[in-house]
């Protein structure tokens, strides 16, 4: 019997100790940031920002100081229950790395040296850099990177000045290939949260997918209620993960041949009469072409390129069609692979499509929304100059700006020159590809301002750095989004922030008075805007204030019960054959591509999601990064132990340019990954000198993702492409 | 089938990797409360078998010493426990109750007996100072204790404490069944036995008088000879028990406590003294105060290896 | 008399932790302290594996052993519901509590006292669940009576198979994980 050596999941260092939020702990340190006046517990709904899916929550305040959040009971996304982030979000509050004043750069870009100065002049001097570059290269040299709904203000105010390259990295670098495949299918795509019913799937396929470390809130809630009522689950990854112990099947497949598989699951169904043939009949174009090109892609051709036998392959199509319509395939959130991600989505979506699972119960539902009148404003500035993320519609089938196109216009000069960048809310660093390529852009810049909770990493590349003021103290847009049933939610302080941190709202109107546009803000105060806004919905502030989310009727959402199939395609049905990808010149149903290997001895380096943060944004949450301090290269047990690697042992990778990870990470030796991989929690290896709590911690796999593959249908970024070795420490 | 991996999220410092909430401040008591408890037999056994200072052969009592060196022992190993506690100012609680299921309420209530019974033994033999400046108190309590029958009742006392406090720690760590090195109820006799050597050891090389000088290392041998099958039975006991026990033992049969457990207890505290005190007796050998100081060595590296490798043994997970 | 238990159904938890962060923000424990985990527990190889997830804690023993060790009283059974607590003030910080845990279920507070779970009894008194049941995303978490054979917990452990943890320590622990 083998000694039971246990291990723990988190070495608990010295480092772990400095970690320590100002005095004697979280308790203190939330007190202590505004001295307790008021006594006794006050409750103030509000919806949180630890993640897009921005679940509504209930904020308990005792004695003045900020004690915890919990899910508000009437919130269809969390259903009364917040997901780890939501819960530790306390800790933004008391994060011991936050901005707290407007910084002007004193010395060298990335040097992160900085002056504190006051908002009229750090907002000043933004301005007239601002109407400089206006006056020298027009306002379209003007870009904004923003991610999340927070971005909205700043996005008006900037687009009043002349701005057109808006765009957020979760298109390019993340859900736009997944989107545009879908578009492409369906004509529309799986939107923000997922229209995917998961809760009343007979079988859940997830390729890639790690829900449960994944933590989407309600697709993790549906995922349990499936696993209970005992639904079929099948998992594709390449590592054993949480999701996969739930599975019925779990298909370890080699990195970057997904695609294969779906299209061998595509030939056993239409092969075997399995699919759908009413729903194909009735909303199915080119089905017969579509047939044609699967003929090729069968179970034993598959095999060698996935390593998963045929008859797995088989039995899994027959598992899926089982149960279908209620068989959801899911489309998965991040989809930035390989670089034939669009396609690889698109076939995710045509598996589907013969399983008739859109529009269908256990598939995918028609979201609806409420509607909430936006503020009437004066029209934007109109712009002959057209974008520069695709030009000449060299990504034809982009349905978003791409983040990593503007770089590029910003590196070029070509169309024209980008010569000032504004970020919101997103670690550009961490989040792009080739962080050498991120930093030559910046350095072609006039003017880089950074606006952001903590001292990211693109923070310390800014001109000027804004610190904005958690979403627990501030008021921020209305959250109108489309979901199972439409809703609409307040976001309201709940504390004061401790130092000059300034709400999104409130720095983007400011900017705009000093700009000479405050025409575009006709409300003086946040409070009318958002009380304008509701009362054409017939709500109030008021009454948002008080319940923080309020729910419409319940509309039908399935086929079955009155919803209209429609699809936004150029056939107006479901394209199982794409008439305009081929006149664009690529593949009408997807076509596999063998990925490139990596060099030999070298593993492909995975990464992925924990439950406990959100990208690069909480490691230095003192209640997250308690529960995760740092991350783990997961090795395989067999690799590790051949390479005298036990778990623990720090290692720095190394990629194939010669990029060797700046900071050491404890190899966790374990069962759960194939061996010719290495995979990570993305968001740890910080180096910003701003983050003393985070920095160092683990590696990062952002610097090590220095090359990348577009996707020429729309843009995206296939960042599954590079390869380390491992080198040990010490 | 046990787990091929099991990781676990942070508990506490405390218990993280292995339990670690006793450290040297635990082993340093034992030590010392064990010697202390075998002072107290010894002493006590002179009382009640009726030996008397000074002048005539005694045993333990030649060397009037032992009580006052008994309560400069216990009362280091109370500063090192109260070192140890965590809530230092709430200590008086200890004193407020008695938890009947607690062996440790028991023994902050025996450690408190320990000093009347000690102070009686350096009052029924007092050093010159003592008689000088509290005459009436000396001689009171000489008047007291000066008969037979007296003094045998105090020798048992202090016998009775001797031996509660040397075996209560004993109970103490075998009470604590989720770590199964401790698991036996031999740890009990262990503790009075090696208490007993140490102090019969040290009041060997204290003793001014010949006789009991020899009569003391004999007696130590014994002590020593018994120890060492005390340790036998308790490591046959370990080996022969469940999985998690047999885990246990192997800390010092091929794991990290090996070395120092043969090394240091077995061989240079307890083998070689009881080699080297046999010769003395023998006359082989001069009488060093080498032995003496191995096997205090050896009494403190068992108190060591008890306290640490009983921590770091645990029960087995699924 | 009440008896509180949990019963835990391991085939919805994912082990994302929520039960773990709302312990710490709802009853302020210490930075590096946490009353409750979870461990993973992989068997087989890649990639015929199997995951067990089990988010532990304080199992409130029927008979616990720091409850019995404790030489002032502070670790008592309170006198509804068994669920077993420490008074503070009568903790003098031995850490034979620390020690007697099968489970290593206790931690010593920066203050000076032992401290561990309690069930949320604050909480529990204003009729509701344990911060760690009432945030648990997947809902597998139950909390009630195990002494009242209608309770949900009473029921879910007739129809389902279970486990308790170390049951071989002989203490008598009060939360089930359901297979």
């Amino acid at each position: 019997m083998t000694d039971l050596s246990r291990r723990r999941f988190l070495q608990v260092t010295a480092a772990g100790a400095g970690v320590a939020a100002a005095a004697g702990g979280l308790g203190a340190a939330l007190g202590a940031v505004r001295p307790a006046r008021a006594r006794g517990l006050r409750t103030v709904p509000t919806f949180c920002d630890s993640c897009f899916w921005k679940c509504n929550a209930i904020a308990s305040v005792a004695d003045g100081a900020l004690w915890k959040l919990e899910g508000n009971p009437e919130d269809p996304l969390s259903r009364g229950r917040l997901c780890p982030r939501g819960t530790g979000g306390v800790g933004a509050h008391a994060d011991p790395d936050r901005l707290r004043a407007p910084l002007l750069r004193a010395n060298v870009r990335g040097e992160a040296r900085w002056t504190a100065v006051t908002w009229d002049e750090a907002l000043g001097h933004i301005a007239d850099k601002l109407q400089t570059i206006k006056a020298r290269y027009g306002p379209e040299a003007v870009a904004l990177f923003s991610h999340g709904l927070g971005g909205t203000f700043l996005k008006h105010t900037l687009k009043a000045y002349g701005a057109v390259n808006v765009a957020a990295p979760s298109f390019a670098q993340c859900r736009g290939p997944r989107d545009v495949g879908f578009e492409l299918t369906f004509g529309e795509g799986v939107g923000s949260p997922e229209r995917t019913d998961i809760a009343n799937a007979r079988c859940l396929v997830l390729i890639g997918s790690h829900l449960g470390e994944n933590m989407h809130n309600t697709q993790v809630q549906e995922f349990a209620e499936a696993v209970g009522a005992g639904a079929s689950i099948i998992v594709v990854d390449p590592r054993f993960s949480i999701a996969a112990s739930k599975a019925k099947h779990y298909l370890p497949v080699r990195p970057g041949t997904d695609l294969a598989l779906v299209l061998a699951w595509m030939n056993v169904l239409v092969t075997e009469g399995l699919y759908d043939r009413e729903y194909i009949a009735q909303h199915g174009f080119g089905f017969d072409a579509f047939a044609a090109e699967l003929a090729p892609w069968t179970p034993e051709w598959a095999f060698p390129e996935t390593g998963i036998e045929p008859e797995v392959i088989r039995e899994t199509a027959r598992e899926m069609a089982r149960h279908r319509p209620a068989t959801l395939v899911h489309p998965g959130r991040r989809a930035s692979w390989y670089g034939d991600d669009a396609q690889r989505s698109r076939a995710i979506a045509l598996l589907n499509a013969l399983l008739g699972s859109w529009g269908r119960k256990g598939g995918f539902y028609q979201p609806a929304s409420m509607t909430v009148p936006a503020y009437p404003y004066p029209p934007y500035p109109v712009s002959t100059r057209g974008k520069v993320d695709s030009p000449g519609k060299k990504y034809p089938f982009a349905s978003e700006p791409l983040t990593t196109g503007i770089r590029d216009a910003t590196i070029t000069g070509k169309p024209y020159p980008i010569k000032g960048w504004f970020v919101y809310a997103t670690n550009l660093i961490q989040a792009m590809p080739n962080q050498a390529e991120t930093i030559a852009a910046i350095q072609n810049l006039d003017l880089l301002v950074v606006v952001d909770v903590i001292g990211s990493e693109i923070a310390g590349w800014a001109d000027v750095v804004l610190p904005e003021a958690t979403y627990l103290e501030r008021y921020d847009e209305l959250n109108v989004e489309l979901f199972r049933e439409p809703f609409v939610a307040l976001r309201q302080p709940v504390v004061e922030p401790p130092d000059d941190q300034q709400p999104n709202w409130w720095i983007a109107r400011k900017l705009a008075v000093k700009l000479g546009l405050e025409r575009y803000y006709p409300w003086k105060t946040i409070e009318e805007y958002l009380d304008h806004r509701l009362r054409g919905a017939g709500l109030s502030l008021d009454e948002l204030k008080q319940k923080g989310v309020v729910r419409g009727p319940r509309p039908p959402i399935y086929f079955e019960d009155g919803v209209t199939p429609s699809f936004a395609t150029p056939s107006r049905k479901i394209e199982l054959y794409s008439v305009q990808l081929k006149d664009a010149g690529f593949d009408p149903v997807p076509s596999y591509t063998r990925p490139e290997p990596g060099p030999p001895g070298a593993f492909r380096l995975l990464f992925g999601r924990a439950p406990v943060h959100s990208f690069s944004r909480t490691q230095t949450n003192p209640v997250l990064s308690q529960a995760m301090a740092e991350n783990e290269l997961w090795l395989n047990a067999a690799v590790a132990t051949r390479m005298g690697l036990p778990s623990g042992k720090r290692v720095r990778l190394r990629n194939q340019d010669g990029v060797v990870s700046e900071f050491s990470i404890a190899v966790r030796a374990t069962e759960a990954i194939r061996p010719d991989c290495v995979y990570l929690v993305h968001g740890f290896g910080h180096s910003s000198k701003m983050l003393p709590s985070a920095r160092g911690r683990g590696a990062s796999d952002a610097q090590l993702v220095t090359r990348y593959k577009t996707d020429p249908v729309m843009g995206g970024s296939g960042m599954n492409v590079n390869f380390v070795t491992l080198e040990q420490e010490g | 089938m046990s787990p091929r991996e099991l990781v676990s999220t942070v508990h506490g410092p405390l218990t993280e990797p292995a339990l670690h909430a006793w450290g040297w401040e635990i082993a340093v008591y034992l030590f010392l409360g064990g010697f202390t408890a075998g002072l107290l037999v010894l002493c006590g056994t002179a009382l009640w078998r009726g030996r008397r200072n000074p002048g005539g052969p005694s045993f333990a009592l030649a060397s009037s010493g032992l009580p006052a060196l008994g309560l400069v022992t216990i009362s280091l190993g109370m500063l090192a426990l109260f070192l140890d506690l965590a809530h230092k100012p709430f200590v008086w609680r200890l004193y407020v109750t008695f938890q009947l299921r607690s062996p440790m309420s028991w023994g902050a209530w025996i450690l408190l007996m320990v000093y009347p019974v000690l102070l009686a033994g350096v009052l029924l033999d007092p050093p010159r100072w003592l008689r000088d400046r509290l005459p009436g108190l000396v001689r009171g309590f000489g008047a007291r204790f000066d008969g037979d029958v007296a003094r045998r009742r105090l020798g048992v006392v202090a016998i009775a404490t001797g031996v509660a406090l040397g075996v209560y720690t004993g109970v103490l760590l075998s009470s604590l069944g989720a770590r199964p090195l401790w698991s036996s109820a031999l740890l009990g006799p262990l503790f009075l036995v090696s208490g007993l050597s140490t102090s019969a050891s040290a009041a060997h090389w204290l003793s001014p008088d010949h006789d009991e000088r020899t009569r003391l290392l004999r007696l130590d041998n014994l002590l020593l000879a018994v120890e060492l099958g005390l340790l036998g039975l308790f490591l046959i006991n370990l080996s022969s028990s469940t999985q998690a026990h047999v885990a246990a033992a192997r800390l010092v049969l091929g794991g990290p406590y090996t070395a120092v457990f043969w090394v240091g207890v077995v061989g240079l505290g307890l083998v070689a003294p009881l080699v080297l005190q046999t010769l003395a007796v023998a006359r082989r050998i001069a009488d060093t105060p080498l032995a003496p100081i191995l096997v205090l060595l050896g009494g403190l590296a068992l108190r060591f290896v008890l306290v640490f490798a009983g921590q770091a043994s645990h029960w087995s997970r699924l | 008399m009440a008896r509180l238990g949990m019963v835990i159904d391991t085939r919805r938890c994912v082990g994302c932790q929520d039960c773990v962060v709302a312990c710490k923000t709802e009853n302020r424990t210490p930075h590096g302290m946490n009353r409750d985990w979870i461990t993973y527990a992989y068997q087989g190889t890649f990639p015929a594996l199997s995951l067990t997830i089990q988010s532990e804690r304080c199992n409130h023993c029927d008979d616990p052993p720091c409850v019995s060790c404790c030489p002032t009283g502070a670790s008592h059974v309170h006198d509804w519901g068994g669920v077993v607590l420490i008074d503070h003030d009568a903790c003098i910080g031995c850490k034979a509590c620390v020690a007697s845990c099968p489970y290593d279920a206790r931690y010593i507070h920066p203050d000076g006292y032992a401290d561990k779970c309690t069930f949320c009894i604050h909480r529990v008194e204003q009729s509701k669940d344990p911060a760690c049941v009432a945030v648990c995303p997947t809902r597998c978490m139950h909390f009630g009576d195990l002494d009242d054979p209608e309770s949900e917990v009473s029921r879910l452990l007739a129809s389902r198979r279970h486990h308790a943890i170390l049951p071989e320590a002989g203490t008598g622990p009060r939360i089930f994980y359901l297979e």
